[in-house]
């Protein structure tokens, strides 16, 4: 099939929406989702009604951990929509798996404007419920972590420094290059009313932070957040007569060809995003020189430093060089990248704040973090270890 | 060539406990945070109980060798399902690891290790892990180590510590 076939490039983003993002909510989960979805569908120049399509990731979870609180049946009541097809599955290319399902059901015909979100209610969680740990006390453990159960595995940071010190050991990248990234993002957030850390970091503030595990300080986090991020995907032919500019989903990665397992990953230094980047690339024109701006995963500032590498915009284990000094990736230098501050700073959206900010950027809504040069071409990409999904986002002429 | 044939999946039993294993091991130091247990099923139990008996059991191709981990009885090489838990060396080197810092729950020890220890007889069999018996700073990417067992309720929990001690 030649490249310009492909489904992805005949569906478009057509607007965003965002709730109030908190450390914690006066609202419930389920109205932050409403909240966003609404501005995201006004936005679009929408109404429910138009709305025929829903998803989410990873769905409803129905536990206190606030990781995802609402799920599809929950927002379709509560704004009463009519949809053709719905979905709402955690087993996916990250976060992005939502997105890919719908460029689907649009390309089959299902439906034409497609309502994704993403709730996290973590900051919450974590005050009524307590749920700060991957361990549950009291009962055996089952499905993949259960290999990690006896380790006192009590955190991503902790089990996913396991990649993120391969990287290091391999790469030889120094704890001040690694710096870079969180001091980059907090002073794109300094400009972001929506952020929720704004005061910028120096180099001295990250060298004396609190250590967490291997080589993550507090300030590689992300922050755990109450928000919801919605946005909505059309068919091309719709999304030309609404009132954005449509933002195309040029090509999209997300391929499982690793061994997808959290022990037995075979790509411990670089996870999973190699050939999701590949495929990415295979099914565009474009090249990594084309890219204006990254909107890159960064649960930990190691997921955004690996896809640096992994999306081509440096050399593998080059990262270190590129992010050196933090010019290159500030909102004024050559590839701009989280310039929200992205999950470290404004907060943990779980890709979708990636989403949000690249359309924000390319529809020229950035305010004082606005990227100059009017942006056409976003890389964003989702998730760690085995997971990863990848986009590549182009305003249309 | 076939290999030798599997270990047979010995019960383990009382005497087995009190006359071949050592109980009471200060791995887990006093005051310390439970282990988490896992959900004991049909293909990890050879791994999470053979400890009683001093063996780290691993899934293994009858008809071509190969090590299939995490365990199911299937070779992903040569589609056998005629795998079994074999006793493996034990011996296996550091892939991986990280120090934690962080006080997650009360009465962790101020540092330990999480590693990824693959064992001896194949690369691509990984072992989650606490490397153990040594100072947390010492341990180092590629590091020999061996495995040692800890008793939790019903389970033997697989540890490794330098091979050199």
């Amino acid at each position: 099939m030649p490249a310009s076939n492909y489904g992805e490039k005949n569906t478009a983003i057509t607007g965003v929406g965002q709730s109030k993002v908190t450390r914690g909510s006066e609202h419930s989960a389920l109205r932050l989702t409403v909240d966003a979805c609404m501005e995201a569908i006004k936005d679009a120049g929408l109404t429910r009604a138009d709305i025929d399509g829903v998803a989410t990731w990873p769905g409803d979870r129905g536990d206190e951990s606030g990781f995802s609180p609402v799920g599809c049946a929950g927002l379709q009541d509560a704004l009463r929509l009519k949809v053709k097809w719905y979905e709402g599955g955690g087993e996916a290319p990250g976060q992005y798996g939502a997105v890919f399902n719908a460029v689907g059901a649009i390309s089959a015909g299902l439906c034409k404007n497609v309502l994704i979100f993403r709730t996290m209610y973590e900051a919450t969680a974590r005050k009524k419920a307590f749920a700060n740990s991957l361990l549950k006390a009291g009962q055996r453990q089952g499905g993949g972590f259960a290999w990690y159960a006896p380790y006192w595995n009590y955190a991503a940071a902790l089990q996913q420094s396991l990649f993120f010190n391969k990287y290091v050991h391999n790469s030889g990248i120094k704890p001040e290059q690694i710096a870079q990234i969180s001091i980059n993002q907090r002073r794109n957030a300094s400009l972001n009313p929506a952020a929720i850390y704004r005061t910028p970091i120096t180099l001295d503030d990250y060298m004396t932070s609190q250590r967490i595990a291997g080589p993550l300080r507090i300030y590689d986090c992300d922050v755990p957040i109450d928000g919801c991020t919605a946005i909505i995907v059309s068919r091309m032919d719709v999304a030309k007569d609404l009132r954005n500019t449509p933002v195309r989903i040029e090509a999209v990665g997300s391929s499982m060809e690793y061994r997808n397992s959290w022990t037995q990953l075979d790509c411990l230094p670089t996870q999973a995003q190699p050939h999701v980047a590949e495929m990415m690339w295979s099914r565009t024109d474009l090249k990594p020189k084309d890219v204006d701006m990254a909107q890159l995963y960064d649960g930990f500032s190691f997921h955004t430093i690996n896809w640096l590498e992994n999306f081509g915009f440096c050399e593998r284990y080059g990262a270190k060089d590129f992010i050196e000094g933090g010019k290159r990736i500030a909102l004024e230098g050559e590839l701009p990248v989280n310039t929200s501050g992205g999950a470290l700073s404004a907060g943990r959206l779980h890709a979708y704040g990636a989403v949000h900010e690249a359309c924000t950027q390319l529809w020229g809504r950035g305010g004082d973090r606005q990227v100059k040069g009017d942006p056409k071409v976003v890389a964003t990409s989702t998730a760690g270890g085995p997971l990863a999904g990848a986009m590549l986002l182009v305003k249309e002429d | 060539m076939r290999p030798p044939p599997a270990a047979m999946a010995t019960k383990v039993t009382d005497a087995m406990l009190d006359t071949e294993t050592k109980s009471g091991s200060t791995i887990t130091p006093p005051g310390a945070p439970a282990r988490a247990l896992p959900v004991i099923d049909k293909d990890n139990e050879a791994f999470w109980t053979w400890g009683a008996k001093g063996q780290l059991a691993i899934f293994r191709c009858q008809d071509c060798g190969y090590y299939v981990h995490t365990p199911v009885r299937f070779c992903p090489k040569c589609e056998s399902v005629n795998v079994e838990p074999e006793a493996v060396s034990g011996k296996g080197f550091v892939t991986s690891f990280t120090i934690n810092y962080k006080q997650w729950v009360p009465g962790l020890p101020e540092t330990f290790v999480l590693a990824i220890v693959r064992i001896a007889e194949q690369d691509d069999v990984q072992l989650i892990t606490n490397i153990v018996g040594c100072d947390p700073d010492s341990v180092t990417m590629d590091m020999p180590v061996k495995v040692v067992f800890e008793q939790h309720e019903d389970l033997w929990i697989p540890f490794f510590e330098p091979e050199s001690k």
